[in-house]
């Protein structure tokens, strides 16, 4: 199988979808790029990190549309068409601006279906990059899908690596729901063996990148390959974990969580953003309220800090959990 | 002709000259891989930072965008802090925790350069208010460029901003590009400064590559505001030298543009040219205002290089005041 990077996968998907239903399109800020530029190269730019690219030069400036900075238009707009019968695929650049257009997201979006009593669709997906790792400071940081999978109405996707990605993408562009997808920073250039041909990915439906029997570990987006790191160190100290990546947030696959903490005994939860109302909160509580006389430990939860992502180089890696800081909280169950 | 005095010109053309090395200088080293994350360069549009911000004393404010070195350095900001904080000190004028996108001075009146576009203009209306209730004679001013222009929370900042008749000043520069896209595709009714007017502002234009034309539409709209006739707008035009930010390939741009600015539109050129036929400075003292600014650039990237770097206690400090 041909080995790509998870932005070529990405750009692949959405080739396939494109190919499959006329219906779909992408909108977003530089998603073509030049347009209304001196030298007239339209398509210049595919997207800040070139997952768009190479699409309107295949499938036209009809179904490419590059938009003006306008965050709330762009969701508002896609939001419309979906409920008018296309699948749109908006670009928010990076995960921070959902700031700028909350209201379309969560009021607008999320609530269509449920408030027009289940009569009505809006299939649209919304990508965007998340997440430290560029220095890009505190307001084109943050990973926000935490905040997201708060939501009722949204459907959360996370991926880690190239594969994945490819799968859930698919998934995501023929989900008849609402469907939010974060794309790391780190995970554009992450390379595995990706098929050529189109495959989806079911949601709610985690992958087990590493099976083991002394501790589960759960871990989202680009902590999962961090996460791995530190339960591959750990080999040598005659530890092996369960390592779960849900994969998507929303919906949430606790069956497997909930089996493996009953075969280990042990949680760990790992996740990049801040603490407090988070993922790793909604997986300890889960397991919790539905696993509690499997656990023979208290469970651990390893994230960010309670602070906004700093910019220095050494103050970011300080601020991100490292594979050490996971593998000390395996330990800690282990005691 | 100029009511400026020798030594108001001789800081024009030193902000204006400072703000064009550190950009220069930012390009080559940021080239190394020293420096990380998203820098936009200003270089280009200096003359639009300077007209206006000469105006303006420590007591007045500037909300600034993603592109804020050139704005900051106008406003007076500690250049070697400045360069502290592109390279992530603890030094640096946010301790390193904000970087590029983030220089801020609020004791000096400037109110952060800002991540987020169209972020800054609903906060220059906030501080002109404070203005108006301290009755403190001060204005406020964001800088916006023409893809800000496309913003919401612009339009609705001006649209306050004449509503509560703040002394705010809504600074546009038009550079003709958005990241990778052009201002005629991406503003619909190109005429921006239109918009502004149509809220009931009056409008100030400037050839953004003339000090002198800027300083004067800023003189007229800083005026309104401060003597308490509402908001204003200054609109200026002015492409920039270098990529949205560093690493920009900048395919969307034509091959010479950027080469038919510097030799035809270069606002230190004009600002020479222009002192030199109206007989208004000797061209000697700008030579030696040359030579400072660059020994002073070249020092501001000597400390940095060696300035302290932040631990793992720094992360969590600021978050609050008490917790
Ligand atoms: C809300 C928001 N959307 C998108 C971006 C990404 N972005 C950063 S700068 C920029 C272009 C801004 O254009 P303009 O206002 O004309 O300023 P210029 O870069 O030309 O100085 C974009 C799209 C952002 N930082 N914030
Ligand atoms: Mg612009």
């Amino acid at each position: 199988m041909p080995i790509k990077t998870a932005r070529d996968a990405l750009n692949e998907a959405m080739f396939h979808e494109f190919a499959r239903d006329p219906n779909v399109f992408a909108i977003g800020e530089d998603i073509a790029g030049g347009r209304g530029g001196s030298s007239g190269d339209i398509g210049c730019v595919g997207g800040i990190f070139g997952v768009t690219k190479g699409l309107v030069a295949e499938f036209g400036e009809e179904r490419v549309i590059d938009t003006p900075i306008s965050e709330s238009a762009i969701v508002g707009a896609a939001a419309g068409a979906a409920l008018s019968g296309m699948r749109p695929v908006a670009e928010i650049m990076f995960a921070d601006f959902f700031g700028v257009c909350l209201d379309q997201v969560m009021n607008q979006v999320a609530k269509f279906r449920y408030m027009f009593g289940g009569k009505t669709k809006c299939p649209l997906v919304i990508r965007c990059n998340t997440g430290a790792g560029y220095s890009a400071a505190a307001q084109h940081s943050q990973t926000m899908y935490q905040m997201m999978t708060a939501i009722p109405g949204l459907k959360v996707v996370v991926p880690s690596n190239a594969y994945d990605a490819k799968g859930l993408l698919i998934s995501a562009i023929q989900d008849d729901d609402p469907v939010l997808f974060f794309e790391h920073k780190l995970l554009y250039q992450s390379e595995c063996e990706v098929p050529d041909e189109a495959y989806a990915i079911p949601f709610g439906e985690a992958a087990m990148p590493r099976e083991g029997e002394h501790c589960t570990v759960v871990a989202f987006g680009q902590m999962v390959n961090v996460a791995a790191q530190a339960i591959d160190s750990l080999a040598a100290e005659g530890i092996t974990c369960d390592l779960i990546d849900p994969r998507t947030t929303s919906p949430l696959d606790e069956e497997t969580i909930l089996e493996s903490v009953e075969a280990t005994g042990r949680l760990v939860v790992v996740d990049e953003s801040p603490p407090r109302c988070g993922l790793t909160a909604d997986i300890a509580g889960m397991v919790a309220d539905k696993g509690f006389s499997s656990l023979r430990a208290p469970i651990k939860q390893v994230t960010a800090p309670h602070s906004p992502v700093p910019f220095a180089a050494e103050l970011e890696a300080a601020y991100l959990p490292k594979a050490q800081d996971v593998a000390a909280a395996i330990r800690e169950t282990l005691k | 002709m100029t009511n400026l005095t020798e030594q108001q010109l001789v800081q024009a053309y030193r902000r204006m000259k400072t703000i064009r090395e550190f950009e220069e200088r930012l390009h080559i080293e940021i080239a190394t891989g020293q420096i990380a994350g998203f820098t936009h360069l200003y270089a280009g549009q200096e003359a639009i930072a300077v007209g206006v911000c000469e105006h303006l004393s420590d007591a007045d404010s500037i909300v600034s965008t993603h592109r804020g070195h050139g704005h900051c350095i106008a406003k007076g900001a500690d250049v070697l802090k400045m360069m502290k904080e592109i390279w992530g000190s603890t030094e640096g004028t946010c301790n390193g925790k904000g970087g590029s996108m983030h220089i801020a001075e609020v004791e000096r009146g400037i109110l952060g350069a800002n991540g987020i576009v169209g972020g800054g203009p609903p906060i220059g209306v906030g501080a002109a208010l404070a203005s108006k209730l301290k009755k403190n004679n001060t204005v406020a001013l964001s800088f916006g460029g023409d893809g800000s222009s496309n913003q919401g929370t612009t339009f609705e900042a001006m649209n306050m901003a004449v509503c509560l008749k703040v002394p705010k000043i809504f600074v546009m520069e038009n550079n003709g590009y958005s990241e990778n896209t052009g201002a005629s595709y991406s503003s619909g009714g190109i005429d921006i400064a239109a918009r502004a007017e149509s809220f009931g502002m009056p409008v100030f234009k400037a050839d953004g590559s003339d000090f002198f034309s800027v300083y004067d539409a800023a003189n007229k709209a800083i005026e309104y505001s401060r003597r308490g006739d509402g908001p204003s707008v200054v609109y200026a035009t002015m492409m920039r030298y270098f990529g949205h930010f560093e690493g920009d390939a900048q395919l969307y741009r034509a091959k010479d543009e950027v080469k038919n600015l510097r030799e035809t539109s270069d606002c230190l050129d004009n600002f020479r040219t222009r002192v030199s036929d109206d007989k208004l400075l000797d061209l000697a003292v700008l030579d030696a205002v040359d030579d400072e600014v660059l020994a002073l650039i070249e020092q501001s990237v000597q400390d940095a290089k060696v300035a302290p770097r932040g631990t793992l206690a720094d992360v969590t400090k600021d978050v609050y005041i008490n917790y």
